[in-house]
């Protein structure tokens, strides 16, 4: 009797149902942010999804600019955002705009965070900022085989306890654990997997304080914005893009047209 | 709910925000005294508190063995301030030189079969079928003959160098390369990452100009894409290890013949380095003062190199595309070639006419008229100086025997007929020295000159990045023309 390959009957075995769009992308029901910190592997990742070819080599800060890519899973379309790779969203520079404007604005419906596994304590400071922003994260260990050439091991189900999202280890240059990755974004997008993310701990009353009232205020001017707390916190700090952001309109551009679409309705 | 006009509701709502937008501000305002300015340094702290509290949890190191021991080895050496540079300059010598050997036997192999054995077939249908001359000249001795040449010249050293490139980038080893070169550039007044966008010119200066954008400082960005320009693009690499093979290995025995190309090609890309830093270092001592800024760069881990990926992106992302924009540029100046090349005015060709006028300037800064042309003509894209040269050396020698007449770019056998050819045309090895420095020092291509515009928005730095290496071209030339025949 011919032996039944188990994982080929597990749900998590989809690559078949993957279809790579490239830059095709006319109707798409979901988007995707690919963020992470740079050189660790999110344009390999946004290669083995779309199909397309952005070159990946290397060495930090080789994707200059967001670069963007469909794909078809399950029955569903999926437009990729492939960011600049960035340390943190806090201090300014170009490259940290474009990914923090495009997470913050562009609210993508999953937010991929690529680690490099071998410097997770480094990368998680990323993770948490933008966990501070978005729910909607799905965190990808990749590099996983240069752990194990260092004689590290990370506990995967710990980790995603403790940070409240998924984990998935993958060696993306051999395209090992696309399929997970695949299967979470999709599980996030369609609201079966709901993230808790752990938030960033209170420091010290005085500032709950503040950042309670402030959030208060921009919740009700702003209805739609799905990460007030940290746009206050953020405006707390004297975040001066975020100022301008709020001055000229920008922010508000962002949530309006639905919020009056909803008033409107009433 | 009461019913109000959509206009009148759109005012409301907008006239709300504005008021709304102002009391936000002014309330974060007001909280920011409160809650003091160590804000942004104890929120940073408890991130990078938490980051730590989550990886000791989940982190395991195996006892009694060091991470990343063999990293930290390979980077003492290969970063070391002794070492480091020698080590850079030896990886390169061995990538040319594999380039050189290796690009050889296929070059000849497929200009063989283009243009020996598909040509000759091409003309004969044509001639069966009764074309008339001048389309059968444009079409087939113009733009087939162009675009074979390209590909033969072209792709085997590509789909050397390129691959060897890629495996090195893979490896990790580019961002050493920035961390030595970064106290030079440093000391220039420039910015520390302008290293890797040197780096990505020596692909394609088109692509290093906008590598340029992970420079945050406009005044240091600028001063790379200006500088962008020295590094050698792989439209200049061929024309280098081709010139270097005929005047420099032949001036030294025979078996070590490809260790000498290999230098002088190296020789010519570390003074393209060497013009990067003194440019970046005149511009920013004086149109773009400022001093340079500070930033981080991660030197990542080693990473195995995978080569059969590596040979596949490398051919597909850089070689066939490359490759391709060649023949779509060699294509119509093939054409432009052959009708300069057989329209006659007064019993002489327009090529005639041209090379007469520019020959003197040529000769002046140790080029011909011939070589000054081909630069004209190829300004679209340095891939096709090469195969304009010969064919309008042909022309303007009035060679014959070989390939098939005036206007027509000929077949050539091996590097040897190539000598042949240019030694004919009064090539002496000044002109190859002269045409290597002047392949390096001239204007950057017409794709690149439109994207330093796209990038800067300015005609006037744009006219800075296209004349200033032209000029420094034409004054070096003239120098060592001028030496060389004062000496010999």
């Amino acid at each position: 009797m011919k032996e039944i390959n188990s994982c080929e009957t597990c749900p998590v075995h989809n690559l078949a149902n993957l279809t790579k769009l490239g830059v095709n992308m006319d109707k798409f029901d979901f988007v995707v942010a690919l963020a992470g910190n740079p050189n660790t592997g999110k344009s390999t990742i946004f290669n083995n999804m779309t199909g397309l070819h952005q070159h990946t080599g290397n060495w930090p800060g080789k994707t200059v600019s967001r670069a963007e890519g469909g794909f078809k899973f399950n029955g569903s379309n999926y437009k990729i955002v492939d960011l600049p790779g960035t340390y943190s969203l806090l201090s300014t520079s170009t490259d940290e705009d474009v990914a923090r404007n495009f997470i913050l604005f562009g609210k993508p419906d999953v937010t991929l965070v690529v680690v490099d596994a071998t410097r997770l304590e480094r990368n998680l400071n990323l993770v948490l900022q933008i966990m501070e922003i978005t729910d909607r994260v799905v965190l990808v260990l990749n590099l996983m085989d240069e752990l194990k050439r260092n004689n590290m091991e990370i506990d995967v189900r710990s980790l995603s306890r403790e940070l409240g999202i998924p984990v998935v280890p993958a060696e993306a240059r051999q395209k090992k654990g696309m399929d997970e990755v695949l299967k979470y974004i999709e599980d996030v997008a369609k609201g079966n997997y709901l993230c808790k993310p752990r938030k960033i701990k209170s420091i010290s009353p005085k500032i709950d304080t503040a950042v309670n009232e402030l959030t208060k205020d921009i919740e009700e001017s702003f209805p739609n914005l799905p990460n007030s707390r940290w746009v206050a916190l953020r405006l707390l700090e004297g975040d001066q893009s975020i100022i301008d952001a709020i001055s000229s309109g920008e922010m508000a551009e962002l949530v309006n047209e639905q919020d009056i679409r909803s008033t409107i309705s009433e | 709910m009461n019913k109000i006009s959509g206009q009148q509701f759109l005012n409301n709502f907008w006239k709300e925000r504005m008021k709304n937008k102002e009391e936000i501000l002014e309330k974060a305002n007001e909280l920011r005294w409160e809650v003091g300015e160590s804000l942004h340094d104890s929120i940073l702290g408890s991130i990078y508190k938490e980051a730590s509290e989550i990886t000791k949890n989940t982190v395991k190191t195996e006892d009694n063995k060091d991470a990343y021991t063999f990293d930290s080895k390979l980077d003492k050496v290969l970063t070391s301030k002794l070492l480091g540079f020698p080590i850079m300059f030896l990886i390169l010598a061995a990538v040319f030189w594999i380039t050189i050997e290796g690009a050889n036997v296929p070059s000849k192999m497929i200009s063989d079969f283009l243009m020996g054995t598909i040509h000759p077939w091409l003309k004969e249908i044509s001639q069966r079928i009764g074309i008339p001359f001048f389309i059968d000249g444009l079409l087939i001795d113009g733009v087939y003959l162009a675009s074979a040449w390209v590909i033969a010249v072209m792709l085997p050293p590509m789909a050397v160098f390129f691959p060897l490139f890629t495996l090195l980038e893979d490896f990790g080893y580019l961002p050493r390369v920035s961390f030595n070169m970064d106290g030079l550039f440093r000391r220039a007044g420039a910015h520390g990452k302008q290293a890797l966008t040197m780096a990505m010119g020596f692909g394609c200066n088109a692509a290093g100009v906008v590598a340029a954008r992970v420079i945050d400082s406009p005044r240091e960005r600028l001063i790379a894409i200006i500088t962008n320009n020295f590094s050698l693009c792989n439209g200049r690499w061929p024309t280098q290890i081709l010139i270097a093979t005929i005047f420099i290995g032949s001036l030294v025995p025979a078996p070590l013949a490809g260790f000498a190309t290999a230098a002088a090609v190296v020789g010519i890309a570390v003074l393209g380095i060497v013009f990067s830093l003194i440019v970046s270092w005149g511009l920013s001592k004086s149109v773009l003062k400022g001093e340079a800024s500070a930033f981080s760069l991660e030197l990542p881990p080693y990473r195995p190199p995978r080569i059969l990926r590596t040979l596949y992106t490398s051919l597909i992302d850089r070689t066939i595309f490359v490759l391709w924009r060649a023949i779509v540029f060699a294509a119509p100046a093939g054409m432009v070639i052959w009708l300069v090349a057989n329209v006659h005015v007064g019993g002489l060709s327009i090529a005639h006419y041209i090379i007469q006028f520019t020959d003197p300037f040529g000769l002046m800064i140790g080029l011909n008229g011939v070589i000054i042309l081909a630069y004209i003509i190829a300004i679209p894209a340095n891939e096709i100086v090469i195969p304009t040269v010969l064919m309008l050396t042909v022309l303007a020698t009035g060679l014959s025997g070989i390939g098939g007449g005036s206007g027509v770019m000929f077949e050539l056998d091996s590097v040897n007929a190539t000598a042949d050819i240019l030694h004919a045309g009064g090539w002496t090895a000044l002109t190859g020295i002269c045409l290597m420095i002047f392949s390096l020092l001239h204007n950057p291509c017409s794709t690149t000159i439109f994207t330093i515009y796209k990038e800067t928005k300015s005609v006037k730095w744009t006219a800075i990045a296209t004349f200033l290496p032209l000029a420094m071209g034409i004054v070096l030339c003239f120098f060592i023309a001028q030496i060389w025949m004062l000496v010999l």
